[in-house]
């Protein structure tokens, strides 16, 4: 298994392959010794050459976060070989990109209509939950070339509001 | 002793409530709304009956329904939590008419503190100190501008209804005033349905500071000790403790007795808090009056040994104080986190949903207050507070240790909580010096918010980005299962390339050809 995982703004080269007793780990080339054990369901035990580490996953519809002690980080994990992988790395600015619902809500405004121009960052939508109203906003500048969500309809976690080009 | 109490409430106040009633052999009622069947208040209550739809305007806020459960259930007393009903003089007086106790003030105590204008006039007669201004509402912009001009720059309007934030403007010169009179008006009509505005000198970055008083019905008032609520955002308090750090035992008592003389001028009884705002110089003013129990009140109760809801149900059915200004000591030190379901990675919006795991940190000096539990749906209907952690040690540094500790055991996954920002606050240097104020929060977190929490130094920082990206794989190949999700991207966070499945599922699905 060859992994490309991109943590802290570095893209780091992870092999991992089974082994005797456990997993070989070579990270960006060198051998790493670990033991890892899967303890519950997002809860990893993690040893490396002899330090202990529990690694708790927090994973989203929309982003991956792992906690290493008192540090959390953005995780992202891709697979090489993968050509879809391989294009997103290329060009995450180039083709339609999803605005996705960040958080179970209530569509309470749309802001822009279809094949409106926006700029990245520019309101699309505004989801309330829990008494507060977020403005969901354009990953990019282009053309908002779907509007899927209605004002008034609840949506959940991920679910697709629009789609800019 | 009341032998059936009805909590007028959820989540984990509601909590705390039935469980104060079962340590006391007093049977509980629960009300739960649609969305809250399985809540854990329902859970861990004798009784529960339903009250309606998820909108708290037809469920928690229904004072006929919440008279209507108590007559069903025979309940002969209504603890109203905070919030909701909680400070409604009009439920209070509805209690008392249909023959059920409410545990709390009386409904003319509610009402001459509900309305902020008619608590300083009342306040000002007892020679009360508060911060200069009017305690009438304004009759005009003029008005305002003449009082401003008294009391100088800057200064704060206020609505006499408000409370979270709403309808208050900070003017900083003459111009200003005109228009911002204006929109404080209208939005104090639009969220209190009253327009009424004052004026006030605006202490800039004061601290929040409060204390708590408990009253019984035969006239004996005393004070507990005061609670720093200096770091908050968006009006909203985030982290609490007692005692505070500027604040000496002459101070305390000084603090306690002018509470003490509001509560009595307002012929108070129960539990209540004043609240002060303190300026650099550490004079304190009185600034209002909350008429229930307080999210924060473990704080006080560690630091006092006593149990504030064992006491306002006994306050309640008739009972004396059990001792007197004389027996109350304050002892170590408490801070209390607000966990709430919100995004650290979004502006620290709502985040609702279903927890999925959900680990809980206990040991030494740890007191957890929670509505939460594994495999439960946290509603978006509600505030976003799920839990309260509560630290508690010999001194506030010990209290700052333990508190690290069991963040750094806590985990909550499948929504996102505020875990993170204690963190960053109680390693923060100006924390650790109790140098905080009302705009310390936001300063914290406007400084670069990284991605790591903790202030390590870059190589370890460097080797822990190394643990993390072994351990992404290892859970890609051990546990790809519970990964997958149903919508792609890892990317950031409300953003995603259109139809390129999640890295996970990839992962998993390569995995299943070798």
């Amino acid at each position: 298994m060859t992994y490309e995982v991109i943590v802290g703004g570095k893209a780091r080269r992870l092999e991992l392959e089974k082994a005797a007793g456990g997993w070989a780990c070579r990270l960006d080339g060198q051998p790493v010794p670990i033991d890892a054990v899967i303890t519950r369901r997002d809860v990893l035990s993690l040893l490396v050459n002899g330090h202990a580490y529990e690694i708790k996953r927090e994973q989203t519809a929309t982003d991956l976060h792992l906690w290493v002690g008192r540090s959390r980080f953005a995780v992202e994990l891709r697979d090489p070989r993968s050509l879809r992988s391989r294009q997103r790395a290329a060009g995450d600015e180039k083709g339609p990109r999803k605005v996705l619902a960040p958080m179970p809500g209530r569509i309470v405004r749309l802001l822009v209509a279809e094949n409106s121009e926006v700029e990245a960052g520019q309101g699309i939508v505004v989801v309330e939950a829990m008494k507060m109203q977020n403005e969901i906003k354009s990953p990019k500048k282009g053309t908002v070339k779907k509007v899927l969500a209605t004002s008034g309809a609840a949506v959940n976690s991920g679910d697709v509001l629009a789609i800019v080009e | 002793m009341f032998k059936k109490i009805l909590i007028a409430n959820r989540g984990e106040i509601a909590v705390r409530v039935i469980r104060a009633c079962r340590e006391m052999g007093i049977a509980s009622v629960a009300v739960y709304s649609d969305v809250d069947r399985a809540a854990l208040h329902v859970r861990k209550s004798d009784e529960a009956y339903p009250i309606g739809p998820a909108a708290a305007a037809e469920s928690y806020l229904r004072i006929d329904k919440m008279l209507d459960v108590a007559k069903r259930s025979r309940a002969e007393a209504i603890h109203p939590g905070y919030g909701f009903l909680s400070e409604n003089a009009q439920f209070a007086q509805a209690c008392a008419d249909a023959g059920v106790k409410f545990i709390g003030p009386t409904p003319h105590s509610m009402k001459l503190m509900g309305s902020k204008t008619s608590a300083r006039q009342q306040m000002e007669k007892a020679g009360v100190p508060f911060v200069p201004g009017t305690s009438r509402g304004l009759a005009s912009p003029e008005e305002g501008e003449e009082v401003a001009e008294r009391i100088g720059y800057p200064v704060m309007l206020k609505a006499a209804a408000g409370g979270g934030g709403k309808g208050m403007r900070l003017v900083h010169t003459r111009r200003e005033l005109h228009a911002s009179f204006a929109s404080a008006q209208s939005e104090a009509q639009r969220s209190f349905g009253d327009s009424e505005v004052y004026i006030e000198k605006a202490i800039v970055n004061p601290r929040h500071i409060e204390m708590q008083v408990l009253a019984d019905e035969h006239g004996n008032t005393v004070w507990l000790g005061e609670r720093e609520c200096s770091i908050q955002r968006r009006h909203q308090k985030v982290l609490e403790e007692a005692p505070s750090p500027i604040v000496d035992p002459e101070m305390r008592r000084r603090m306690g007795e002018v509470a003490v003389k509001v509560a009595q001028a307002a012929s108070y009884t129960n539990a209540g808090t004043v609240e002060f705002l303190v300026d650099p110089q550490k004079n304190f003013y009185f600034l209002e009056m909350n008429t229930r129990l307080q999210v924060e009140h473990p704080v006080t109760e560690l630091t006092t040994g006593l149990d504030l809801v064992h006491l306002q149900i006994r306050i309640a059915s008739g009972e004396k104080l059990p001792f007197a200004q004389s027996g109350v000591e304050i002892r170590g030190h408490a801070i209390e986190c607000r966990i709430y379901a919100e995004d650290p990675d979004n502006n620290y919006f709502p985040s609702p949903g279903k927890i999925t795991v959900l680990l809980q940190p206990s040991g030494p000096g740890i007191r957890r207050d929670s509505g939460m539990y594994e495999g439960w749906t946290v509603p978006m209907d509600y505030d976003p507070l799920l839990a309260k952690l509560i630290g508690y040690g010999t001194d506030r540094r010990q209290a700052i240790m333990r508190l690290e500790r069991a963040l750094y055991e806590y985990f909550v996954a499948g929504i996102k909580t505020n875990i993170s920002l204690f963190q960053r606050i109680l390693g923060d240097a100006d924390f650790q010096a109790g140098k905080v104020d009302t705009g310390y929060l936001d300063r914290l977190i406007a400084k670069s918010n990284p991605a790591v929490t903790s202030s390590a130094p870059q190589r370890e920082i460097e080797a822990m980005e190394m643990i993390a990206a072994i351990a992404a794989g290892m859970f890609a190949v051990l546990d790809p299962a519970s990964s997958v999700s149903k919508n792609g991207g890892t990317g950031a966070a409300g953003s995603g390339p259109v139809s390129a499945p999640c890295g996970w599922k990839q992962a998993g699905r390569s995995d299943a050809l070798r």
